[in-house]
């Protein structure tokens, strides 16, 4: 069957690209930032220097909201004593931080920090008070991944407020949920481990590591996979099908009824 | 001779000769029908009904109606090892294995949404012409009852596949159930045979949604179909279009040619829909979980307005002698649609009693000359529209960045005010519409060439209008008010008594509101109040139009 067998490969071949891309990504990060997985709060991988670096671009950019010593500022920003290298991994490189409003919830914008001045702002809150470290590579790589047991916890966990695939959706109070076709699988790791905003935090022993491997690796399995059926009409379910029910069908289908009868036989 | 009648009479006569029952043959095909775009919508529900049919046919060969537990190993691999029931795996199978089944499920669910919508689309077009008076009640009602139970079957196969959407449709479906005063948690263990959802649901469904509903849908329709060619079809006023006649084309071979036209066009988008659109991707979805809830949970959209009747009504459970009743979900689910629906169902005798008119009607009206008919058919539209939007309101409140709890709160405030303010609009623009069709019989149309007269003054030329223009614009009759009773008649008629009699009287005044009626090209006669002799409308009797079927081909 070819359809099928076509997307199969394709889909197999998808895999094996983000499964590469991953590996690499995260060979590269371990070569980068050292030993993996120890809490940030003994500082040892991160050298000196390092959170020199990132306490002069916290001054500069991050302390008129947060504090010199980001103890916080009442009204203006929290403190970010604890919340840990994978907060502000995960805040700056969506482009959250370094807000431009006060006010919850700020959307994304472009990344203005280049990946070394991250980890060097990111080593530097985690040496304040310790938090959840940035995850490394095979942290978040979705291969050998449990995708059934994913699907499981994405649904039971997610998408109440993400979707049934991450496409978003709103929350109570004029929240929102943001669509997960962008984060990478580092930044759903970070979203589950610090709970931005409006999200719960899913700590270890909600979801266990291995299980938000799996979260992950289903996240990015079928947000890049085709859609068999045609165009997506944006996942978001039965509303946009509706809409499309109504000017795609029935209101094409009236100008056929009127073409056909607009020729009139002569009397 | 012309070439309709050779074709005519050749058939006929082809078919005569062979079946011998050719007279009856010979009236079906000589029935003329009027030619008016808006006559076609019943036709694409009827078409996209037999579509239905065809697919959901090939459907039951694949699909197991059974909640039996199965472990997934198909060909969709992010699904692989999910436990889920056998009728889930196997709508997966339908859309990943069977040739052609993704394709068969979306003309499936394509034609479901175009079925359902052309009848709503049809069934405004018979409300706002009046189509559905004497003598074509009985088709109203029958209408509205296929109505109600298309949406049944549609959430009832909804269901079926027992995904996560289906799932949270069910268990909504159950809390209504429940919901019911006293015998809910009765009604509801006999529909699930037991606890929700249990094993007998996904069965009882399939024989409702395959067997049962498409036969009384079926027969309804036959009975539908045949009352319209039976009391033959309404016409718009036009030159020569009488209470008495109808004119158009005969069945054979202009109806036909353009009906079929009509169906192959119909198939054609839904192919071209199916092919290109993606419709309830439940593999995304995943199994139904009772502990989960997706957000963009939405029903297909003819249960929009139940799921927004939900989410609109304020949280009211009361506990009375242990009973819990729990209006928060009774009234929403039954006051709403009962209105439509019972509304719907009662008004052609509403209207019958508050008119007094007891006549037949074969001419449309334009909806501008009914004003109040039209007035409440634009009310009900906007109270359905906004209880409709509600059910989609995350999808709205995310995609225009507003907050959730708004969107509800303008939608609780505009399900009552809408509907009050489309009506009082909906009146004038009709009114004014009137006004503007009497200036032009009047005055003609404007010509745009300005005359000065010898005497200095200047005047615009007009021309009449055409005659068929003519024809449409002196059709509006307009309804004589009821009389009211005079102070001095000793026993006024039992009709008009107390206070249902006040209250039809008031009604009456409403309903009969209109400018005075137009009078034609140049006849100044004006009338005093504009409406016509009540016998103009009432007692032209079906005689007249079974022997004048006409279709001017000669
Ligand atoms: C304009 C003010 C402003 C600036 C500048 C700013 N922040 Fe923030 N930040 C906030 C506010 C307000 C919040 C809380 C709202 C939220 O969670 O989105 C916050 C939240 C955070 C959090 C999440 C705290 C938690 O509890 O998870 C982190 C981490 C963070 N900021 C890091 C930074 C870093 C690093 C910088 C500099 C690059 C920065 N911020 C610059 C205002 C600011
Ligand atoms: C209660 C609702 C809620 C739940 C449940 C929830 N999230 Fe979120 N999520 C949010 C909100 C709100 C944000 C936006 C936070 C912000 O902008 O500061 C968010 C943001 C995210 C982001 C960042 C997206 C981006 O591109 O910036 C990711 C990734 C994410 N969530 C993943 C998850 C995963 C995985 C789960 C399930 C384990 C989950 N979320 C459960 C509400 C939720
Ligand atoms: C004899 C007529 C019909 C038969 C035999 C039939 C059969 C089926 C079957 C077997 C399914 C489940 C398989 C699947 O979901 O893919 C199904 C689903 C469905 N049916 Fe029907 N059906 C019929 C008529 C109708 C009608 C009249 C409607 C609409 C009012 C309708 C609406 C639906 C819907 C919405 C689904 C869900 C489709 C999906 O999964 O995407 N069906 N039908």
């Amino acid at each position: 069957m070819r359809p099928i067998t076509s997307l199969r490969r394709h889909r197999v071949a998808g895999y094996a690209v983000v499964l590469l891309g991953l590996v690499g990504a995260g060979a590269a990060y371990t070569a980068v930032a050292g030993q993996p997985g120890t809490a940030a709060a003994d500082a040892s991988p991160v050298s000196r220097q390092q959170i020199a670096e990132g306490q002069a671009l916290f001054a500069r950019t991050c302390a008129s909201c947060h504090g010199m010593h980001a103890q916080g500022i009442s009204g203006v920003g929290p403190s970010l004593i604890g919340v840990g290298a994978a907060a502000v991994d995960f805040q700056v490189s969506t482009g959250r931080m370094p807000g431009k409003v006060t006010g919850a919830e700020m959307p994304p914008r472009p990344v203005v920090f280049s990946q070394t001045q991250i980890h060097a702002l990111a080593a530097y809150v985690a040496s304040l008070g310790g938090g959840p470290a940035i995850p490394s590579g095979d942290q978040v790589s979705p291969a050998g991944a449990n995708l059934a047991l994913g699907q499981q916890l994405f649904i039971t966990n997610c998408a109440q407020c993400h979707n049934f695939s991450g496409a978003g959706g709103a929350l109570t109070s004029g929240k929102f949920a943001p669509p997960l076709n962008h984060a990478t699988p580092t930044q759903i790791y970070e979203a589950m481990q610090t709970g931005p905003e409006a999200m719960p935090v899913f700590s270890d022993t909600t979801i266990t590591p291995a299980q938000k491997r799996d979260v992950i690796a289903y996240v990015t399995k079928v947000r890049g996979q085709p859609d068999p059926g045609g165009f997506s009409l944006g996942r978001v379910g039965p509303v946009t099908e509706g809409l499309v029910a109504f000017l795609g069908g029935i209101a094409v289908l009236i100008f056929a009824a009127m073409w056909i009868t607009m020729k009139r036989r002569e009397s | 001779m012309s070439t309709t009648e050779k074709a005519l009479e050749g058939t006929g006569r082809f078919l005569d000769d062979r079946l011998h029952g050719a007279s009856g043959l010979n009236r079906f095909l000589r029935k003329i029908f009027p030619d008016h775009w808006s006559f076609l919508l019943g036709e694409i529900a009827l078409y996209t009904f037999i579509i239905l049919l065809l697919t959901g046919t090939f459907l039951t060969l694949f699909f197991q109606p059974s909640m039996t537990e199965v472990t997934y190993h198909g060909v969709y691999t992010p699904l692989d090892g999910v436990r889920m029931s056998e009728a889930y795996s196997s709508t997966l199978n339908i859309s990943f294995d069977v040739r052609g089944g993704l394709l068969m499920r979306q003309i499936h669910h394509w034609a479901a949404l175009l079925f359902i919508g052309a009848i709503m689309v049809h069934m405004l077009r018979v409300f706002f012409t009046g189509a559905y008076r004497k003598p074509r009640e009985f088709n109203w009602l029958i209408g509205i009852i296929i109505f109600s139970i298309a949406i049944f079957e549609g959430l009832f196969g909804y269901s079926l596949p027992d995904d996560l959407l289906s799932g949270t449709g069910l268990k909504i479906t159950q809390g209504v159930l429940e919901s019911f005063p006293i015998v809910g948690t009765y009604l509801s263990f006999f529909l699930f045979g037991g606890q929700f959802p249990g094993h007998d649901i996904i069965p009882r469904l399939y024989v409702i949604h395959v067997l049962i509903i498409p036969a009384v849908l079926l027969a309804l329709i036959a009975a539908h179909v045949f009352l319209t060619f039976h009391l033959k079809h309404t016409q718009f006023p036009g030159k020569g279009r009488t209470n008495a006649n109808v004119v158009g084309a005969p069945m054979y071979p202009y109806f036909m040619a353009k009906t079929g036209a009509f169906f192959f066009f119909i198939f054609a988008v839904l192919a071209l829909l199916s092919t290109f659109a993606q419709i309830n991707p439940i593999w995304l979805f995943g199994p139904y979980n009772p502990s989960a809830i997706t957000a963009g949970s939405q029903p297909d959209f003819y249960m929009g307005a139940l799921e927004g009747a939900l989410r609109m009504m304020p949280n009211w459970v009361w506990n009375v002698a242990g009973h819990t009743f729990a209006f928060n979900e009774f009234i929403p689910a039954l006051l709403p649609l009962g209105i439509i629906f019972g509304g719907g169902a009662m008004w052609p005798f509403i209207e019958q009693w508050v008119t007094g008119d007891r006549g037949e009607h074969h001419i449309l009206d334009r909806p501008r000359n009914a004003p109040t008919r039209t007035g409440i058919g634009v009310a009900a539209v906007v109270f359905y529209g906004v209880i409709w939007l509600e059910g989609a309101n995350d999808v709205i409140a995310n995609h225009l960045d507003i907050s959730l709890f708004l969107t509800t709160w303008i939608a609780r405030i505009t399900v009552i005010v809408g509907p009050i303010i489309a009506y009082w609009v909906t009146k004038r623009v009709c009114l004014g519409l009137q006004r503007k069709d009497a200036h032009l019989l009047e005055h003609g149309i404007e010509t745009g060439i300005i005359r000065q007269l010898p005497n200095g003054a200047y005047v615009e030329a007009t021309r009449p209008v055409s005659e068929n223009d003519e024809a449409v614009l002196i059709s509006r009759t307009g309804l004589p008010p009821l009389p009211a009773p005079a102070a001095d008649e000793e026993v006024p008629a039992k009709s008009m008594r107390g206070g249902m009699g006040r209250m039809r009287l008031a009604l009456n005044r409403v309903v009969t509101e209109g400018i005075a009626a137009p009078t034609g090209n140049g006849h100044g006669e004006e009338h005093a109040n504009g409406h016509g002799e009540p016998a103009a409308i009432s007692g032209q009797g079906d005689q007249g139009r079974d022997g004048q079927d006409s279709g001017s081909s000669s």
